[in-house]
This record gives structure tokens, sequence and C-alpha cells, in this order.
């Protein structure tokens, strides 16, 4: 019988992880792109809780809680600021969005 | 044979999700396979006995979250189309390989890197059982400054949030309108 090793886990983990990076690196709509973080925050966390329970510590699951946290911290700061930036540029597309371009 | 089973198929909505995040025109689509990606995660955390993370992650990510993305979504437009042509030379090809690197690199250190949980993790240790109760108990005795500074953290951004809604263009830019 097959049995699902914590490496199964850190695989399904490391490809929702280039997904995301990918995802971040060719998408062009800001929101999209933060969706993409969020994939690979919660590609972490499938390791944060693989981990943990390979090791047989409960840490892993703190360690999750604490990311999510976070995450959901800059959620709504971050599309606070998207949406500051649509409402004074009319656009959510980074390509335009280059102001700052020296 | 219980966990062969869903984390095949939860692994493979997990990567359905995630590829249709990644290459959906259209933003609803792309949230839409963050729910499914964020759901099939949730049960793959049951599997591993975090029982109290799987809920969270259905209530605040999946129930949370993305409602706000799909509120926002909803409040810039939805019938945007997004430019798909390549301003920067090379750059699908070159994200490409990114992507390869790293997704070989991640495959190396699982499958030969030497880490304590790949050969000799204890085949009798107990596995931990993520109850609130347990959580909890770890939560607000061993991490408890950790949980202080996170709902600071979260206060910070509430606020934050609602400065940057409220926020009045001020002097010349008002003037200009």
């Amino acid at each position: 019988m097959l049995e699902v090793t914590p490496g199964w886990y850190m695989t399904l983990a490391a490809v929702l992880f280039v997904l995301g990076m990918t995802g971040v690196l060719i998408r062009r709509n800001a929101l999209v792109m933060f969706m993409c973080v969020e994939l690979m925050l919660n590609a972490v966390n499938l390791t944060f809780v693989a981990a943990g329970r390979a090791a047989g510590v409960l840490d892993g699951q703190v360690a999750v809680f604490f990311v999510l946290v976070v995450a959901a911290a800059e959620v709504v700061v971050g599309l606070a600021i998207i949406v500051a930036i649509f409402r004074r540029r009319e656009t959510a597309s980074v390509d335009e969005l280059a102001a700052l371009r020296g | 044979m219980v966990e062969l089973v869903v984390f095949v198929l939860m692994g493979l909505g997990t990567l359905a999700g995630g590829v249709t995040v990644v290459v959906a025109a259209n933003p609803v689509r792309c949230a839409m396979g963050m729910l499914a990606s964020l759901v099939s995660l949730a049960v793959i955390y049951v599997v591993n006995l975090a029982h109290l993370v799987a809920a969270v992650q259905v209530v605040v990510y999946a129930g949370a979250v993305l409602t706000l993305f799909l509120f926002v979504i909803m409040f810039i437009g939805v019938d945007r189309a997004e430019d798909t042509s390549e301003t920067i030379p090379m750059q699908r090809k070159l994200v490409a390989g990114l992507a390869l690197v790293v997704a070989i690199g991640a495959a190396v250190l699982v499958w030969r890197g030497r880490f304590s949980w790949t050969p000799a993790a204890p085949e009798s240790a107990p596995v931990p059982n993520g109850t609130v109760q347990a959580l909890g108990g770890e939560l607000f005795t061993t991490w408890v400054l950790g949980v202080e500074v996170t709902a600071l953290l979260l206060t910070i951004a509430a606020v934050g949030a609602i400065a940057l809604a409220f926020h009045r263009r001020s002097g010349k830019a008002a003037a200009e309108k």
C-alpha cells in the first residue's frame, strides 16, 4: 500500500508555490497578482502543517495561524491601496502604474 | 489508503485551482480558482489532523479574504480585459525557466535533502491532534506574546485601511478637480 509521506506534501506545496510565483511574474492585473501571492502563502502553510505532523509537534499549526493573521492584514491594506490607486488613476494594471519610473 | 485518495483528489483540486488563478483572463474566474484551491487545502489539513486550521482556513480565507477580493473585483470592474501581450521581451520564457529552476531545486531538497522528516521520521511519533483545545492552549501559553503582537498588527491594518478609504485629495489635487 502506498503511503503518503511528508515529502509528497512538500512536493505539492512546492508546485503550488511555483504556480503562484509564475502568476506574480506574468500577470498584469494587481488583483490577480495579489491572489497569486496568497497562493504562495498557502503553499508555505501546507509545508508548516506537513512538517509539524512529521515532527509530532503542534508548532507547525501555530505558525500557520500567525501566517494567516499576517495574510489577512496584508490583504486588508493591499486591497485598500489598490482601490485608492484605482480611484485616482482608473486602472489596476501594473503596467500603467509607472509613475516612479526614472 | 484514505489519505492517499484524499491527497490525490485534493492535490489535483489545489493545483487545478492554482492553474486557474494564473491563466484565467477574467478576475472572477481567478477568484473561483483560488476558492477551489483553498477549500482543497482545507481538506488536506483535516487529513493531517489540523482541524482548527482547516476550519479557520475556510472561515477566514475562503470566507472573509475571498469575499473581500470579489468585492474589490466588482468595484474595479470585471469587464476590463487584461492586456496579454508581452511588453518585456522574453518575459514568458524567462519566467518559465525560473519556475523550472525553482521547482527542480525544491524537488532536490525534498527528495535528496537529509531532513529529519524524510528518512528517519519517528514511525511511532504521535500525530499531533490540532483540536481547538490543544491549539488554544499552545497559543495562549507559549505563544501569547505573538498573539498580542498579531492583535496589534490587525488593529493597525484595520485603522490603516480605514485611513486609506477616507483619504481625501488635499490642496492642489482637490482644487484642480
